[in-house]
């Protein structure tokens, strides 16, 4: 088998192993369906009647519709090495690593999986925006792109929560440096204020922020009326950019699980 | 004269100043079942990993079905099969998923994969409940599903951490006597660890018993019984001559919490 062809197929067992999984319980996807919910309802309808937050000529609720969507695919990536550490302490992780799949296939194959169960996040965000009144975009192209890049982002940051993982070793560590890591993600983004109201130096960490790009992106395919601020092509090329680096520093890093 | 299908050759791992395994020197043909006994944190466990390429050594070298762990540890994944202490099967997915997942990953022929799983339960004795979620099986029938996915690629060597940890002496005969039709049937080397002596003594053609990461004594049951001077001695008798008395013993408590834990599960 060409290596490329076994690479792309050693991920996507990974994947399906992950998925069949779900299929057996999908209870989380229920319980996960509640934040975005949370925040959508209550914030955005709050901060959009408080007309506190300039957002140009959008709504606050269109503008803060993606950056809702990004924050659950954000939350529940985030927090995905914990399962690594779980089939750590089981001999899962040992017994994938004995096999001759190639530690990349694992880490990308772990990350696919995230990506395709924050999907049901999206499906979340889009019914409540339609009940809320966004102006959606509804073109088949722009929903696809959608997809892509909530697959893409939750495969970057699961794929970032799996180093964590691999470093701290233990849950108790991974749950403290998860919540130490996710606010500030979440809050030095564009993702519920854009970046012209943030003081400099907040401005230039959203810059340097995956969240914001992958934000921008979800904006300019959701919305009807939106157009992107950093350019589509330059949110693909830092989104995959970041997550291709992390993937090879996950399949580094993952082998010491086992040891 | 049986051809070698594990040779090692001064294997040696350090974490830091503390030396795990040292030196290890020793070879095992092809089929035989050869038991690694020891103390808890005697280098039984780091030696597989390493054997595994789970680990690599910081010294020496050793070939698994001629493949070397340091330079071609691909090779040597392909030619084994391992199962780890811990429950290394899903409890979420049913058996027949668990083992899916697995003939995928070692390439199996797309054709061959259904044939393969059916005989591996059939032969595992889970036929009746390869449907069933392994959250629900038994701690016998959880290590002989972990067994069936580690052999479905028919491994030439299969590496056992405590195969047995945890199980009843009825679900541990049920395990050996898998075991014991897998080398009769297909020729598997089994290359495993184990506290249990009784079975070192039933099932073992040759054991090494190591003792803070050295080899210690290495033969037949008999002729390390006979080495201490013939007699009656028992083979709980040499073990204690060679792994030292019971109080320098133990092993860290990273080791006795997994023990204990896999045992919880099986249990």
């Amino acid at each position: 088998m060409h290596p490329v062809t076994g690479f792309v197929e050693k991920t996507f067992v990974i994947t399906e192993f992950e998925l069949r999984k779900l299929r057996h319980d999908f209870t989380e996807l229920v319980t996960r369906a509640l934040q975005p919910a949370l925040w959508l309802l209550i914030f955005g309808q709050v901060f959009s009647r408080s007309g506190a937050m300039h957002t140009g000529n959008i709504p606050y609720l269109d503008f803060i519709a993606p950056g809702i969507l990004a924050q659950s695919v954000l939350f529940v990536a985030i927090f995905y090495g914990i399962n690594v550490i779980w089939e750590r302490d089981l001999g899962i992780v040992q017994k994938f690593l004995a096999s001759p799949t190639p530690r990349a296939a694992l880490v990308l194959g772990k990350g696919f999986s995230a990506g395709i169960r924050t999907l049901s996040q999206a499906a979340v965000v889009y019914g409540l925006s339609l009940l809320l009144g966004v102006k959606l975009n509804w073109s088949p192209l722009a929903l696809l792109n959608v997809l892509i890049v909530v697959v893409l982002a939750a495969t970057l940051f699961s794929t970032f929560s799996l180093i964590i993982a691999c470093i701290v070793k233990t849950r108790e560590r991974f749950m403290g440096v998860g919540q130490v890591l996710t606010m500030p993600l979440f809050f030095a983004s564009n993702a519920i204020y854009p970046t012209a109201i943030m003081p400099d130096w907040l401005k230039t960490i959203s810059h340097l922020n995956p969240l914001t790009y992958v934000v921008d992106a979800l904006r300019t395919f959701m919305l009807a009326d939106s157009t992107s601020t950093f350019g589509l092509s330059h949110d693909y090329t830092v989104i995959l950019l970041t997550t291709s680096i992390l993937v090879l520093i996950g399949a580094r890093l993952y082998p010491r699980l086992a040891s | 004269m049986s051809d070698t299908v594990l040779e090692i050759k001064a294997l040696t791992r350090r974490f830091g100043a503390f030396t795990a395994v040292d030196s290890l020197t020793l070879s095992v043909n092809a089929g035989e079942v050869f038991g690694l006994l020891g103390s808890n944190g005697a280098g039984k466990t780091t030696t597989i990993k390493m054997l595994t390429t789970l680990l690599p050594p910081s010294s020496g070298e050793a070939r698994v079905a001629g493949f070397s762990i340091t330079t071609q540890a691909v090779g040597v994944r392909r030619a084994i099969g391992y199962v780890p202490q811990a429950v290394s099967v899903d409890g979420s997915l049913t058996g027949y998923e668990n083992l899916l997942i697995f003939a995928k990953l070692y390439d199996l022929p797309h054709r061959e994969q259904q044939t393969r799983i059916r005989e591996a339960l059939a032969f595992m004795g889970l036929t009746a409940d390869g449907g069933r979620l392994v959250g629900e099986y038994s701690g016998g029938m959880v290590r002989r599903l972990e067994i069936a996915q580690s052999t479905l690629h028919r491994p030439r060597v299969l590496f056992l951490d405590e195969p047995t940890v945890g199980l009843d002496p009825i679900a541990r005969d049920a395990v050996w006597k898998h075991l014991v039709d897998l080398r009769a049937n297909y020729g598997t080397t089994l290359f495993f660890t184990t506290h249990y002596l009784e079975e070192a003594e039933s099932h073992c053609d040759r054991i090494a018993i190591m003792h803070l990461g050295k080899v210690a004594a290495l033969g037949t049951c008999k002729e390390l019984e006979a080495s201490l001077g013939g007699g009656s001695r028992t083979l709980n008798e040499v073990f204690v001559h060679y792994a030292g008395s019971v109080l320098d013993s133990g092993g860290t408590f990273h080791d006795v919490s997994t023990e204990r834990v896999t045992a919880q599960r099986l249990g």
